[in-house]
Formats: structure tokens, C-alpha cells, sequence
């Protein structure tokens, strides 16, 4: 399973005053088992970009290959690509529509045309694979907390047995428990399930403790394309199109700059935290 | 395909049409309309369909741009042409198997396809080249004289404009929910009638629940801001007639007068 974008453009409302182009030559190779984290500011192409993996948009010019088939390709199977590419949106109000949970999260799995016992059977899977609590399975969805209304939604797609999970910004509106709460069970469908996942945020604190690759967006161009620690490195240029590194990045790099002889390129609050101990326990 | 809807859409550019007052756009619309039902003849179709092209070419707004909202309405028009052409009583021209076509049919279809497309194109293009804060100012200020009779002119208007804004917002609403729901396979392409109606409601369900609250905030958000309706409010933009207003309504007038002359003429 792979999914490769080739020299993929992007333009909006093409033949009008209003066109502007939201992806400008993109190129992206995405492997099975990756953990990535797509960052960029708001209107930087990100959410464009990751409708083109499941055949939602279609590139203006260019090629989106899932598995090395061309998605554009009048013969290929969008549905069956779909259910395979798990894309969540932002906000889970727009997927939300059935009178309980249970029957919501059903519908994915129906629409792939499973028997009624396969389809209760993936759903009751995915919601307790999203730690769902089962007193509210038979509730109306609408009535949730947002962190729970989330879980629905991210079942929603779950339950489709997805290779890739793309998540657009699952962490918005949340609070920090629910925050976290989210980020650890996108962890844990990684490395228990063994689910690719690719992570849209704008925050890196959010993805940096957990992504194994950042890919950074400006504008509609890839910018940055690596492990984190070699993308934090380039904090004037994060900070000028309107990003941050972590938070800890910034308190080791004061230390450095205040005389500590501190390892500057760790990323999570860990590695910060036995870093300080080693150096200050000398 | 949601984006090619351009009813009652802005379309931001700089233009004469664009900066002339909302009444005059609004009068013009009106005045355009009332001229394509006069008119009775080809040269008459043809002098308002040059106004027409004049007004477009003016108001710097892409041709394509303003067909493209006509797909949307090609299969109303094709039915009031049909039954045009087919039920029409009058002289036979020729017959396809039970069904007649009269030469009084052909007419009576091609005006009435002229006339559509000439009401669709007219009023959109006043939609297209005044913002809808500006198409409600104009609205008030011409229904003003009703006041007299009790009529809520103000909350008309309010309403009117409300429900313009909301258009595109709505649609890229159903955008998204659609998006959302295709990312779970939902399809809302194919199937029969009673199969397609049937998987809207995974779209209309989250679609009227999104309306519903954003009606609420904003009607929290204008009682935030003490809105009581149009008693005693004051403008911080009051329309003003300017020069090239006048000149629209000379033009305005040259034109009806030239259709009901041309209108009344028989060849």
C-alpha cells in the first residue's frame, strides 16, 4: 500500500476572476505504516491536498497513484479506494445524521454493500476501538460532548477497515484532556493496529511528540518533507510563515544560548526533561 | 457542480455596473423585465438582447461565469419549450407520430426560451454586481412609500439579504457534508429516484442542523448588538444619487421607449 502525488497542481474556480492556485507541484511519497504530521497555516493547502488521496478532488494537472494505479483513471474503483483511504473532517457535525451513535457509525460499513451482521459487527468494533463507552451507543449523536461526538465520527470511518487514516485537524475545538485524549488513541490505532495515519494540524506541540515525519505546507508548495527533528531545526523559517517549532525546542534552545551544554535537537517533553537532568546532574 | 450555482451570488471585480447605485440597478432590472414581455417581434428580442450585451460587457463579469449558472435551470427551460412546441394549437407544420408541431408552437417556444434566458441573465446579472447589503439598502429605500401602508419594509429587506448571504454559505456547507459523507462511501450519483431521494438524508440532516444554529447565533449575535428592527436606525452608508445614476436612468428610459416603439410595430 503507497500512495505517491506526482507533480500534483491544484487551482480553484479555474476559469474565473477568483482562481488561485491551492497546490503548486506537489510531490509526496506516503508508505504503509508511516505516522506523519501535515502541518501548515490555515489556507496553506493542506486540507486540499489530503482530498486528493481518497479521489475527492482531482488534480488540476498531475498524478495521484494509490498502490500504482493512476485514482483519475475512469476505471478505477473510488468507492473501494475510499473505503480504503479513512479520510475524518474537521468537523464532525458534517458527518453526523443517524438517531444513535451505533446506526451512524453503521454507515460506512453498509454502504460497502457488507451483510447486516458484518456491518453491527465493524461498527461495535470501531467504537470500542475509539474507547467509546457503551452507555451512550444508543444515544443521539447529537447530544455528545464534542471530544465524544469526535470519537463517533472517527469510528465512523474505523469501521470501513481503513490502510490509511487522514485526520483533518481532530484536536480543534477541544480542551487539553480532550486534546490528548484524541492524540493518544490516534497513537494507539497506530502502533496496535498498525493503521498509516497522517495527521493535519496546525500546532506542532500536537503532532511533534507522536509523528515519525513532518511534511510542512505554505502557501500550496511542500516546504519541509522530514523527520521532525530536522524540520524544527529550521525554526526562523517555521516562524516566518507563520509556525512555531515546540515549545521545548525553544526552552533548549535558550538554555544552549544561556551557556547549558544541552542537546538542542530533542522534540518531546521527555527527551527535554532527561536532557535537562543529565546535563544539570553533572 | 454546487459551485456552478450563481444565483444570487457577488462576483467581486470593479466595474460601471458595479459601482452604480443599488436603485438603479434594481429599477433597471425591472425596467428590462417589463421590456422583454412588451416586445412582440425579432428586432425588438434583438435590441433587448444587444442592452443585455452591453450591460455584461460593462460590468466586466465573465461571460462563462454567467452561463454557467444556466445549467442549472437548462432542464426548466426545456420543459416550458416542449410543451411549448407540442401544445400549441395552429397550423400544422409537420407531425412525429401523434404529436403536432405548429408553426405557431415554434414561436410561441423560441420567444419563450428568449424571454427565459434574457429574465435568468437580467436579474443575475444585478445579483452578480451588487453586494447584498447594497441590493437591501436599495430594496428599502424604493419599497419606503408602503411604509405608509404598514408594510415592514425594513424586515423585508433584513430578511432578504440575510437569506442571500446565507446562499453561498449553505452551499459550501453541502459541499463539505457531501465530502464528508462521500469519505464514507455515501453515493449520491446513482441509484433510482426513490434510491437517490433516499441517501439525501445522510446531507439534509446535518445540512438543516447547521442552518438552524447558525440562524440562532446570528440572531443571538444581533440581539447582542441591540437590533430592534427599523425604527428610528440611521445608515453610516446613505445612498446618494450620483452622475452616472442619472445617466443610467436617461439610458434606462431611452430604452423602454425604444421597445414599446418597436414592440407595437408590425412587420
Amino acid at each position: 500500500m503507497s500512495i505517491i502525488l506526482d507533480h500534483v497542481n491544484y487551482i480553484y474556480d479555474e476559469d474565473t476572476a477568483m482562481a488561485h492556485a491551492a497546490l503548486t507541484d506537489v510531490n509526496i511519497k506516503i508508505d504503509a505504516g508511516e505516522f506523519i504530521g501535515l502541518i501548515g497555516h490555515t489556507g496553506s493547502g493542506k486540507s486540499t491536498l489530503i482530498q486528493h488521496m481518497n479521489g475527492l478532488v482531482k488534480p488540476t494537472s498531475g498524478t495521484v497513484y494509490f498502490d500504482g494505479k493512476d485514482i483519475s483513471d475512469p476505471e478505477f474503483d473510488r468507492k473501494a479506494l475510499r473505503a480504503k483511504v479513512g479520510l475524518v473532517f474537521q468537523y464532525p457535525e458534517h458527518q453526523l445524521f443517524e438517531t444513535d451513535c451505533f446506526k451512524d457509525v453503521c454507515f460506512g460499513p453498509k454502504n460497502l454493500g457488507l451483510s447486516q451482521k458484518e456491518v453491527e459487527l465493524r461498527a461495535y468494533e470501531a467504537l470500542k476501538q475509539v474507547g467509546f463507552d457503551d452507555d451512550y451507543f444508543y444515544q443521539s449523536p447529537f447530544d455528545l460532548s464534542g471530544g465524544q461526538k469526535r470519537r463517533v465520527a472517527i469510528a465512523g470511518v474505523l469501521a470501513m477497515k481503513p490502510e490509511i487514516l487522514i485526520l483533518d485537524e481532530p484536536t480543534a475545538g477541544l480542551d487539553p484532556k480532550g486534546r490528548e485524549d484524541i492524540l493518544g488513541l490516534i497513537k494507539k490505532l497506530h502502533d496496535e493496529v498498525g493503521i498509516t495515519i497522517i495527521l493535519v494540524s496546525h500546532s506542532m506541540d500536537d503532532v511533534a511528540d507522536y509523528v515519525g515525519r513532518i511534511i510542512v505546507m505554505n502557501k500550496g508548495k511542500v516546504v519541509f518533507d522530514d523527520v521532525p527533528k530536522e524540520v524544527f531545526r529550521h525554526r526562523q523559517e517555521l516562524e516566518s510563515i507563520g509556525l512555531a517549532a515546540p515549545q521545548v525546542t525553544y526552552v533548549m534552545q535558550e538554555l544552549k544560548a544561556s551557556g547549558f551544554d544541552v542537546d538542542i535537537d530533542v522534540t518531546t517533553l521527555d527527551e527535554a526533561k532527561n536532557e535537562i537532568l543529565r546535563v544539570f546532574s553533572k | 457542480m454546487l459551485r456552478d450555482i450563481t444565483l444570487g451570488q457577488y462576483y467581486r471585480t470593479e466595474s460601471i455596473i458595479h459601482k452604480l447605485d443599488p436603485r438603479v440597478k434594481i429599477v433597471g432590472t425591472f425596467v428590462f423585465l417589463v421590456a422583454i414581455f412588451m416586445v412582440n417581434n425579432a428586432i425588438g428580442y434583438a435590441i433587448a438582447g444587444l442592452f443585455l450585451a452591453m450591460n455584461i460587457k460593462l460590468s466586466n463579469v465573465p461571460v462563462r461565469f454567467i452561463f454557467r449558472g444556466m445549467r442549472s435551470i437548462f432542464l426548466l427551460l426545456m420543459i416550458s419549450v416542449l410543451f411549448n412546441l407540442f401544445l400549441t394549437p395552429g397550423d400544422p407544420m409537420f407531425t412525429v407520430w401523434k404529436i403536432k408541431v405548429t408553426k405557431e408552437g415554434l414561436k410561441l417556444a423560441a420567444k419563450m426560451a428568449v424571454r427565459l434566458v434574457f429574465l435568468i441573465t437580467g436579474s443575475s446579472l444585478m445579483t452578480l454586481t451588487t453586494t447584498p447589503n447594497n441590493l437591501t439598502d436599495g430594496l428599502e429605500s424604493i419599497l419606503k412609500p408602503l411604509k405608509l401602508v404598514h408594510v415592514p419594509v425594513h424586515e423585508i429587506s433584513m430578511m432578504m439579504s440575510i437569506a442571500l448571504r446565507f446562499i453561498p454559505i449553505l452551499l459550501e456547507e453541502t459541499d463539505k457534508i457531501m465530502k464528508a459523507q462521500m469519505a464514507r462511501c455515501a453515493d449520491f450519483e446513482s441509484g433510482s429516484i426513490i434510491n437517490r431521494a433516499k441517501n439525501m438524508v445522510p446531507l439534509l440532516v446535518p445540512l438543516f442542523i447547521s442552518a438552524f444554529r447558525r440562524a440562532m447565533d446570528l440572531a443571538m449575535a444581533m440581539e447582542a448588538r441591540c437590533y430592534r428592527g427599523g425604527e428610528g436606525r440611521t445608515k453610516m452608508k446613505p445612498l446618494v444619487y450620483h452622475k452616472e445614476d442619472k445617466v443610467a436612468y436617461v439610458v434606462l428610459v431611452l430604452f423602454l421607449i425604444i421597445c414599446v416603439a418597436v414592440g407595437r410595430m408590425k412587420f
